[in-house]
């Protein structure tokens, strides 16, 4: 690993109301990984989630994207160069209809301003039919083709997590990050979204995820960032992180284990 | 420096009937969430409500300024029940739009009840300037600032000293949680929405007799209660209370020093910089992410 | 969506002087019209960013007097013993005059007041059209304040082969504003329909989730305001010209209440909600004149306001929509109309 990382997170501290989420936080992601950040309940997964994609202000320390500091920046900027995340909870745009959201997602894809689309200049049409052919490429990557014309919120619920991975991979970021893609589905949807992140490297996009599913975790990753208590307490390849005492320790002497960590936030 | 005094005293009177119409505002929003555009006409329906028991009933002015009061309360609890109530799920501006078509509906019916012709409100107190050194104010007024500053520390002790006011502050601070621990935040919307409304119909009886009675009174002075609480921060009371001497203060010196004609705008164009400047500092940060 | 139906309601619209030359249903018409007008730009805020101003009689205003001002010119002392002067322009430039003072304040709102959302908001919009409304009572010099700016001269258009023409006749004026109308349409619809409407749309659905994939919040909720503000300047222009009189109370927030019900009437978020709402609501009061008091309107108004959001709170557009058959656009087909998944 000589080049240099696509993401560095360098010494990040947060605090929020008082209370320390992050203490001091540090890895990096290189290109074309899969990395997994774990961690028990409170450990500042989404935290840093959070920090990196612009959405909360750190109290200290450093976010590199390609060498370029993106703290205090805002999330739509750092959306912009490069780095686009998914979410737990708020994942799609429930009243549009599929096929719409997958056209908003690819925002950055195109170009066109106010006056290109009051004038439908030529290359504003140009644009709108590219835009259009993305979103039904998109859509049939990610299997959701036959359903572009039902509105988001009446999918079923693997389908609506389908649908919020395809909206962060939509315009082709270099990194994104998923917040627990899995969480909530039954083992063959897993399995689907397993097979979903896997065809999104296998297309050159770096994956950073925060993922309680262990299996899942276990299978997919590159390397494995571990944190406890705001801290990393162990990095590695699946294999090492199996075997390190600390993490289970954090595992099996903590409050949630292995198993009951699945359902939480 | 006399002229700062009489305006510093004028601020203070104007302030405490501020402070009465800001703090119900703003209970309002903190405990239902609910930005109360039928304030200014509950205002404007205290001071009608003083001069009807007055001045056509013939009915005691002391006792006319409590049964106004009461009145605006039963006004606002019926707004409640019949509106607000079948809105608790519905989105904030919804709500507002609702609010919206209340307050015409109110404004309106006064118009066309009272007529346009402004109304004067007689009270027992003597017609001439007190004066003190180089301050003169009428009894009137420091009538009206020692009732409305025994309003505030009424309210005060009832949200501080009484079950009722420990499930409205219960409310204020999660609803949810209160309505798990057995608060009947039903129950507690109707009241406070009664109490806000009470001590701005309160706030309407005690200015009425100063000024004239008009039914467009409420207009401007609905949009005044907001500018009070911005200044204070929505749904905070102590805020509420200074944010209302605050804009009493503001208008009285700014009419004096810097333009009579403009003295109505500055608590707006304040609540423009203050929000344009540091909305962070008046708005919490409630972003929750992920 | 078919645009065959929207040009036939234009064409009956612009024949109806020709079939019925009643000049008082023109000039009702015509006033109907230029409140249509400002619904259109009005919805765009509302509708189609989600974002509930309040202070929308502001910029109405602030094109009524800019247009009026241009139009009969001024000299006004600005401090330091200095003077502004501008002597009297056609009307056509106080028109333009006015899409760009109100555009203008548009962008100077939407800077100010997007730093903030809800009832803080809602709030910092009412008191920015209030304290206009105080400008124009208060600054005599300019405005002549309570006494109002009179004397407006109508219209006027440069006809092929005739050179200015003012246009004094009803029947002219209805035509401008149905051709104004139009024009405000197409520009909304434009929007609507395109990357910046679709960014509209997404920061009203969910805001996190739409800067998550890249779109500039400020940015794209100033433009919405600045277009809406510039029509919403060109709507009072007209009005101005119209009526030939402009006086404070054009910034009156009975103003943007309106236009606010006429706009969730038809129903926000939707392209013809605001005509159709407009049409209810522009016609209503003259057809009540003289079986009612005005007063009596209002409380009606208020009243509408109070049933709809609570019985029809998608409006009367949507409604009929949802008992058409519905479209299913396949694949590789232009344009799927975003704006019919309004709230």
């Amino acid at each position: 690993m000589s080049a240099p990382p696509l993401l560095s997170v360098e010494q990040v501290a947060v605090q929020i109301g008082g209370l320390v989420a992050i203490a001091d936080l540090s890895f990096t992601v290189a290109e074309g990984e899969v990395v997994s950040l774990i961690g028990p309940n409170g450990a500042g997964k989404t935290t840093a989630f959070n920090v990196i994609t612009g959405y909360m202000r750190p109290r200290d320390g450093r976010v590199r994207f390609r060498g370029q500091d993106l703290v205090g920046q805002a999330p739509e900027r750092i959306a912009a160069a490069g780095l686009v995340r998914s979410f737990q909870r708020t994942s799609i745009f429930g009243r549009c209809t599929v096929f719409e959201n997958a056209r908003m997602a690819l925002h950055l894809r195109g170009r066109t301003g106010l006056l290109g689309a009051l004038l439908r200049l030529p290359a504003a049409r140009r644009e709108e039919a590219r835009l259009q052919e993305e979103a039904w490429a998109m859509l049939d990557f990610v299997g959701l083709a036959a359903r572009a014309d039902t509105p988001a919120e009446s999918l079923a619920y693997g389908e609506q997590r389908r649908l919020g991975i395809a909206l962060a991979a939509a315009a082709a970021p270099q990194l994104l990050l998923l917040d627990e893609p899995a969480a909530g589905l039954n083992p063959s949807e897993t399995a689907e979204c397993m097979a979903l992140i896997r065809r999104l490297r296998d297309r050159g996009t770096t994956i950073l995820l925060v993922e309680h599913d262990m299996a899942m975790v276990m299978r997919i990753s590159d390397r494995i960032v571990v944190l406890n208590q705001g801290r990393v307490i162990a990095a590695g390849p699946p294999a090492e992180i199996r075997e390190d005492p600390d993490v289970i320790r954090a595992y099996l002497g903590g409050a949630p284990g292995w198993e009951s960590a699945h359902a939480a936030a | 420096m006399d002229q700062a005094l009489q305006h510093l005293v004028n601020g203070t009177v104007l302030g405490g009937t501020y402070a009465l119409l800001g703090i119900g505002l703003t209970l309002i929003f903190g405990v239902m969430r609910v930005v109360n555009f039928t304030h200014g006409e509950l205002y404007a329906f205290g001071a009608y409500m003083v001069y009807a028991l007055v001045s056509l009933l013939g009915i005691n002015f002391y006792l006319s300024l409590l049964l106004a009061a009461l009145l605006g309360a039963a006004l606002g609890a019926a707004i409640e029940l019949l509106l607000l109530r079948p809105l608790r799920r519905a989105d904030i501006d919804s709500v507002m739009l609702v609010m919206i078509g209340a307050a015409l509906v109110l404004q309106n019916a006064e118009m066309w009840g009272w007529g346009g012709v402004a109304k004067l409100v007689p009270s027992p107190f003597a017609g001439t300037p007190l004066v003190v050194g180089p301050i003169s104010v009428m009894p009137l007024r420091i009538f009206v600032l020692l009732v409305a500053c025994a309003l505030l520390l009424g309210f005060w002790l009832l949200l501080d000293r009484t079950r009722a006011g420990t499930a409205m502050r219960a409310t204020f601070q999660d609803a949810e949680a209160a309505a798990l621990m057995g608060v009947r935040v039903g129950w507690v919307n109707t009241a406070t929405f009664a109490i806000g409304s009470g001590l701005a119909a309160a706030a309407g009886a005690l200015l009425g007799p100063v000024f004239m009675v008009s039914p467009t009174m409420g207009d401007l002075v609905g949009l005044k209660a907001f500018a009070i609480v911005i200044l204070g921060g929505l749904g905070n009371l102590p805020g509420a209370a200074i944010g209302g001497f605050a804009l009493g203060y503001i208008e009285e010196f700014g009419g004096g020093y810097v333009s009579t004609e403009y003295r109505d705008a500055f608590g707006f164009l304040l609540i423009i910089l203050v929000l344009a400047i540091r909305p962070q500092g008046l708005v919490a940060p409630r972003e929750r992410v992920g | 969506m078919s645009a065959v139906p929207g040009w036939c309601f234009v064409a009956a619209m612009a024949a109806l002087p020709l079939v019925l030359p009643d000049l008082y249903l023109l000039s009702v018409l015509t006033s109907a019209g230029i409140f249509i007008i400002g619904a259109i730009s009005l919805n765009l805020l509302l509708g189609y960013t989600g974002q509930l101003s309040l202070g929308h009689a502001a910029f109405f205003g602030l094109g009524a007097y800019a247009s009026a001002l241009a139009s009969l010119g001024f000299d006004i002392g600005i401090g330091f013993g200095l003077r502004l002067t501008l002597p009297p322009q056609p009307v056509w430039i106080g028109f333009l005059a006015a899409i760009a003072v109100a555009g203008g304040f548009g962008w100077l709102l939407g800077r100010l007041a997007f730093r903030v959302r809800g009832a803080y908001f809602v709030i910092i919009t009412i008191c920015f059209a209030q304290v206009l409304r105080m400008v124009a009572l208060n600054w005599v010099e300019l405005t002549q304040g309570p006494m109002a700016l009179i004397g407006l001269s109508p219209f006027s258009l440069w006809l092929p082969g005739q050179g200015v023409v003012e246009l004094y006749a009803k029947n002219q004026t209805y035509w401008l504003v149905l051709g104004v109308a139009v024009l405000c349409f197409l520009v909304v619809r434009q929007i609507v329909h395109s990357r910046v409407g679709r960014a509209l749309v997404a920061l009203r659905e969910n805001e996190t989730l739409a800067r998550s994939v890249g779109i500039r919040v400020t940015h794209y909720l100033v433009i919405a305001t600045v277009v809406s503000a510039g029509i919403a300047g060109a709507a009072g222009s007209l009005f101005a010209h119209n009526v030939r009189i402009v006086d404070p109370d054009v910034f009156l927030f009975i103003y943007t209440v309106t236009m606010v019900i006429m706009v969730i009437t038809g129903g926000k978020g939707t392209l013809w909600g605001p005509v159709v709402g407009g049409l209810i609501f522009g016609l209503l009061p003259d057809l009540l004149r003289g079986a009612a008091p005005p007063e009596a309107q209002w409380i009606a108004y208020g009243v509408a306001m109070i049933l709809l959001v609570m019985f029809l709170p998608r409006g009367i557009v949507p409604a009929i929509a949802a008992l058409m058959p519905a479209r299913r656009p396949g694949r590789g087909a232009t344009a799927s109309p975003v704006s019919q998944e309004a709230p």
